[in-house]
């Protein structure tokens, strides 16, 4: 089966993913910006990894027929440091028109501290001012709770924002309801141990139902598995789910959530694909 | 959509599997402790946790995923902005 998956660090991938990812029938993928194994030191690092996201990358997927896309930003990890944070969102301008970039991501919350939620709002700014759609990290383990209220707080006081444009990562058992709830998208992600297991993924599909709902591996620095999309299509067969509620999950609301970005120039199998050269 | 009896069967070879390393781990810290020195208070209250966490799976009604996750969770406060002066 043909699929998407909407959150994957592809930086922080071999080439050999990239083939692995293909023969699994992974067609397309966005990639957020986000930490990339070390806290950077000035903004011209972020101006680097953001040629190698709107550039370097698309390349490498195109080579094994996979759409590339991306999202722009200074992850809520680097976030601490505002003053960095400034000069990095005064630069994401010079790529956003970039082909390949879908809005501001992933944004959020880390430790919930004062800082990153001032940088959030920032970044909330910029996404307005530039029409951007936005792509959300909610935090790990024992902040996930009070730090995807705050940043629902946040989206939800700023009347600028079309929740429906919005797509808020990693929620789990106890934050995924009240997403949904207020409107926006939901992004599920595959994670061995900080996040949710293909078989815990399933059992909220089963709970909240496929509408607004996608599912993503991550496939960080952490020990992230590429493939585990393919582990929840595997996962809902074992457990009897129709063909038309997988693909609804894996492919068709990635295309209908991203479709709401200009630039997502999605080209599905059927129709052919012209490498990029 | 598989029955309750055929999940339950699918399943319970791997939820044995899990609980047996929950029991291990438990053993191996009884028996550090035993041989070594007790849980300071940070370790001691990381052990109550799990604690409190079996109980929740003990619990009759349904939910216990979500409850798991709220009890290992921080507490939000509503008023988080004028807190931080947001």
């Amino acid at each position: 089966m043909d699929y998407i998956d909407p959150h994957i660090h592809m930086v922080s991938r071999t080439t050999d993913d990239y083939a692995t990812l293909a023969r699994m029938g992974c067609v397309a993928m966005s990639e957020p910006a986000f930490w990339a194994g070390f806290d950077r030191g000035s903004a011209d690092g972020f101006r680097d990894y953001f040629r190698q996201l709107t550039e370097v990358e698309p390349k490498r997927a195109a080579q094994f027929g996979i759409q590339h896309f991306t999202w722009l930003c200074i992850n809520a990890k680097e976030a601490e440091n505002v003053s960095l944070s400034r000069d990095v969102i005064a630069m994401i301008p010079e790529f956003i028109h970039c082909e390949n970039v879908l809005g501001i991501g992933e944004i959020g919350l880390n430790k919930n501290t004062k800082n990153e939620a001032t940088v959030f709002l920032e970044h909330l700014d910029l996404a307005m001012k530039f029409e951007q759609q936005i792509l959300i990290h909610t935090p790990h383990l024992e902040d996930k709770y009070q730090g995807t209220r705050m940043i629902l707080d946040m989206l939800c006081d700023d009347s600028r924002i079309d929740r429906t444009r919005v797509l808020v990562d990693h929620v789990e058992e106890h934050t995924i309801d009240e997403v949904l709830n207020r409107g926006f998208w939901a992004g599920m992600t595959l994670y061995p141990i900080t996040k949710c297991t293909p078989a815990r993924a399933v059992d909220m599909i089963e709970r909240v139902g496929g509408e607004r709902l996608l599912a993503n591996s991550a496939g960080d620095w952490g020990p992230s598995k590429p493939t585990a999309v393919p582990d929840l299509i595997f996962e809902m067969r074992r457990r009897g789910h129709s063909e038309s509620l997988i693909r609804k999950v894996v492919y068709e609301n990635p295309i209908e959530f991203f479709s709401q970005s200009q630039n997502f120039s999605f080209k599905p199998r059927d129709a052919g694909f012209e490498s990029a050269t | 959509m598989h029955t309750a009896s055929q999940i339950l069967e699918n399943e319970f070879l791997e939820v044995r599997a899990k609980l047996l390393e929950v029991a291990a781990t438990l053993d191996r810290v009884d028996r550090s402790v035993a041989e070594s020195s007790p849980l300071d208070a940070a370790a001691q209250g990381s052990r109550n946790q799990i604690d409190t966490a079996i109980g929740i799976l003990l619990e009759e009604d349904s939910g216990r995923a979500e409850r798991l996750q709220r009890f290992f969770s921080r507490d939000y406060e509503k008023d988080w902005r004028s807190e931080m002066e947001i």
